[in-house]
């Protein structure tokens, strides 16, 4: 007994000792995440599971301000030529990989080709013919047609730099070793991968920007539970939270004192959640019965009330934080159940319709909670909403994959330039059975269709913008997708952390600039 | 115990073993969902190219039969093969994660055992006194109580309202770099509760169980007899009673192995503890077909050796068993 007493004496001693005071080392980033990468090449691999630690650890040609402006990074300058068929770029000279061998044209030729290979976003590089390389330090991207998603997509988010005598070696860049122990010269090196777990980084002494990173280390700490996510938040035990977006957590952290809460970092990646339809159903292929639902559901109950406001309506395919977005051109349904009465009535369902809606299985907020919610919104027109549960991600995605469902609500990026991410989900040659995140709505449009293959290679903006509000009129008022609402992604941060990455990218984006004001 | 008792007792484990396996093999692949559309799904986006690309990198194009012969082949070999989410070896995975659950199965039993009998022979002292009554009702409710809201619970009191205890995962990552008294300390701060969450729905268990049992061993007449013999009470429940009446304490233990290490699957996750179990239930959502049948492959065989250990050591405590077989 005595022992026992002993013991859990010295247990709350322990305790209180270890609990008192932060043990902060100096000059480390503690992110949290739910997020869990399945390794850490970029080039390879999209999300922002792998973004993160990606671009911490490789550099790209180029990064973005918080403008959109692209600014130097591996390439110090660059050019586009006249015809817009190549684009050159000037590395810098001092650039080195972790293990010391510099970064030369070669590695960037090699790179843009892998990823053009093997990256899912094919549309990145899709006109790159090839890369020519007169010097160590100039790389001349030579392309079929005029390309101006290009610069972006040289961005550290989807161009990182391999190093060519690294992956090079006939491996399957996809599957090689070296993906979960990457060298690249970006201003951190990894240090530990605990897949699942952790991963760390520390300062890379020979980074190319001199005096950067002002971080000695970054640890990104995988935390799949929500609540303990939230508390590591609260009890300091971690330093920035991103891509939070309950309405719930946002709020709770929003309350803490040490913390700032913001909506800022994710207008690249354009996180939009719709509810899509299968065009080919027989019920729905009548554009009248999508535009009656649409008619129906209110878009502002569920961003102001199922949200609780912290999320922001959607009204186009393209994000409303894009230079693109058009607000004059889109048809944007605001509630009015008399007229989607009517309209189901002249499609001959003045009767009613039976529909099944599915959804992604994890958080409810932005996907069950609607699809509940469309259930009792859609009954006041007379369609009787079947809400189909999904037990997981992959059930969910084989359904949609294969076209086998008639509503279903989803979430899909934008990816910063529209023929990266938005292109894919409206061409009508990218109906493809079992490939999710595709255009499984078998959307076709013969002019959607011409607008697009136009826009990709418009190089001056005004015209390219009016391409994409005609693009955006002619969905809109289709309706294979009623768009709902941007996700509501959030970053809480500690208060004292300087240049928290806040850019387009947010925490896509090196941090070098990042550190602690005391 | 003979060494044919033993080895027999061998092959049965090994048996098992591999029914565990081929039962595991066929039922994940009767769930639906498709681990390529997931790898594709997870790479942002896939093309028929990638995706019969990814299937044929994982031998998921072959008949499911031929897959089976593969993967027994190659577990015979010690291969569990290759993570189809992570891309590692599932051994590496394991070996990452095997001894966090060890340790938190382990914490967890031992924390059970002594303060679930320590409770119980309490209770048994006077049956029907107001301790006696307290150790039934904390037994019931820890017995009805799910895990996971235990834990969740915990965590809303003693990290949250009275942050005492922190909740992410094994160890903190600031303190990576410490002494190793330090960080043992720290694991052990990180230990306290999911091991108590872990250990409280058995620990209700060893409590009524040791009470009953107790009960029975002291209306003997050898307790009369040693009462008699001026034996001291603490002796008298401690050395006399109790040795007896843990044999059926000692059997539960074993076979509740295996209940802890599935209890540890939910502990686990909702205390971001890096063990196997957690591992196990990502890999399930991931359709990550040979982590989940490395893990239990590990989680049955240790269930087995358990039960194995159970069983000698039941024979080594009671005398009368040991010329059978």
């Amino acid at each position: 007994m005595k022992m026992m007493t002993r013991l859990m004496g010295a247990a709350v001693i322990a305790a209180s000792a270890l609990s008192t005071a932060p043990l902060q080392a100096e000059g480390t980033l503690v992110i949290a995440s739910s997020q869990v990468p399945r390794h850490l090449n970029g080039a390879v691999q999209s999300g922002i599971a792998t973004a993160v630690p990606s671009t911490q650890i490789f550099a790209s040609p180029l990064r973005y301000d918080e403008n959109w402006e692209p600014q130097p990074y591996l390439a110090e300058s660059w050019s586009v030529s006249d015809d817009g068929l190549s684009v050159t770029l000037n590395l810098v000279q001092n650039a080195t990989f972790h293990d010391g061998k510099p970064v030369t044209s070669e590695d960037v030729a090699f790179s843009i080709m892998t990823i053009k290979e093997n990256h899912p976003f094919k549309s990145m590089f899709a006109p790159v013919e090839a890369i020519e390389t007169p010097d160590a330090h100039t790389a001349v991207i030579k392309l079929s047609a005029p390309h101006p998603a290009l610069l972006l997509a040289l961005s550290p988010a989807l161009a990182p730099i391999l190093p060519k005598h690294i992956y090079g070696d006939g491996q399957d860049v996809k599957a090689h070793p070296a993906n979960s122990a990457p060298i690249g010269s970006g201003p951190f090196m990894l240090s530990e991968f605990t897949p699942g777990e952790a991963i760390v980084l520390k300062k890379n002494p020979n980074f190319f920007i001199e005096g950067r990173p002002v971080l000695d280390e970054i640890i990104i700490r995988i935390i799949n539970d929500p609540s303990a996510l939230l508390i590591a938040m609260e009890n300091g035990e971690a330093d920035v939270y991103p891509f939070m977006a309950g309405s719930q957590e946002i709020k709770r952290l929003g309350e803490a004192d040490h913390l700032t809460v913001t909506n800022e970092g994710y207008a690249a990646v354009g996180p939009i959640n719709w509810l899509a339809f299968n065009t080919k159903s027989p019920k729905l292929s009548d554009v009248r019965v999508r535009q009656a639902i649409s008619y129906a559901v209110d878009r502002d109950f569920i961003t102001k009330a199922l949200h609780r406001g912290v999320s922001t309506p959607q009204r186009s395919p393209i994000i409303e934080s894009s230079p693109f977005f058009d607000a004059a051109a889109v048809t944007a349904y605001d509630v009015d159940l008399e007229k989607a009465k009517a309209l189901m009535a002249e499609a001959g369902f003045g009767d009613g319709m039976e529909l099944t809606v599915d959804y992604i299985p994890g958080p409810a907020e932005q996907q069950k909670s609607i699809a509940e919610y469309l259930k009792s919104q859609l009954a006041k027109i007379g369609i009787d909403v079947t809400v189909r549960a999904a037990p997981d991600f992959p059930t969910w995605a084989g359904r949609v994959g294969g076209h086998d469902f008639e509503l279903t609500m989803d979430v899909v990026f934008n990816w910063g330039d529209p023929v990266i991410g938005v292109h894919r989900t409206y061409l009508t040659d990218n109906i493809r059975q079992g490939v999710i995140w595709s255009n499984t709505q078998s959307y076709s449009n013969a002019r959607v269709d011409e607008i697009l293959a136009q826009a990709a290679v418009e190089g001056d903006f005004a015209k390219r913008k009016a391409l994409y509000s005609e693009f955006q009129a002619l969905v809109t008022q289709d309706v294979p997708i009623y768009f709902i609402n941007a996700t509501p992604y959030h970053t809480a941060y500690k208060k004292d952390l300087v240049n928290a990455p806040m850019g387009i990218w947010g925490t896509m984006h090196p941090m070098d600039r990042v550190h602690w004001s005391k | 115990m003979t060494p044919s008792y033993l080895l027999r007792r061998l092959f049965y484990g090994l048996l098992l073993m591999l029914g565990v396996v081929v039962l595991n093999f066929l039922l994940i692949r009767l769930a639906p969902g498709d681990p390529a559309v997931v790898i594709a799904g997870e790479m942002g986006g896939a093309d028929e190219a990638l995706l019969a690309a990814i299937r044929a990198d994982y031998g998921l194009d072959k008949p499911v039969l031929t897959q089976l012969g593969i993967y027994i082949g190659n577990v015979l070999q010690g291969d569990l093969g290759q993570s189809f989410f992570f891309n590692q070896p599932v051994a590496t995975l394991i070996g990452d994660r095997i001894g966090p659950t060890i340790l938190l199965v382990l914490c967890a039993q031992v924390l059970s055992i002594l303060l679930g009998v320590f409770l119980g022979v309490i209770a048994a002292r006077k049956p029907n006194g107001v301790l006696s009554g307290f150790v039934s009702v904390f037994a019931t409710i820890g017995y009805a109580v799910p895990v996971f809201w235990t834990g969740i619970m915990l965590i809303i009191l003693f990290a949250s309202v009275f942050p005492i205890f922190p909740v992410e995962g094994m160890q903190s990552v600031r303190l990576r770099d410490a002494g190793f008294m330090i960080r043992a300390l720290d694991v052990a701060h990180h230990l306290v509760l999911p091991a108590f969450t872990l250990a409280l729905i058995y620990l209700a268990q060893y409590a009524r169980l040791s009470r009953a049992s107790m009960l029975e061993v002291l209306g003997s007449d050898y307790i009369r007899t040693a009462r008699a013999k001026g034996a001291s009470e603490r002796s008298v429940l401690f050395k006399h009673a109790l040795r007896n009446a843990s044999l059926p304490i000692l059997t539960v233990a074993g076979l509740q192995f295996g209940n802890l290490i599935s209890g540890a699957l939910l502990v686990e996750t909702v205390f971001n503890w890096p063990g196997m179990g957690r591992l196990a239930f990502d890999s399930i959502l991931r359709r990550d077909y040979p982590t989940i049948m490395g893990v239990l492959f590990f989680a049955s065989a240790m269930v087995v050796v358990a039960n194995l250990l159970t069983d000698l050591s039941y024979r080594l405590a009671d005398p009368r068993l040991r010329g059978k077989s």
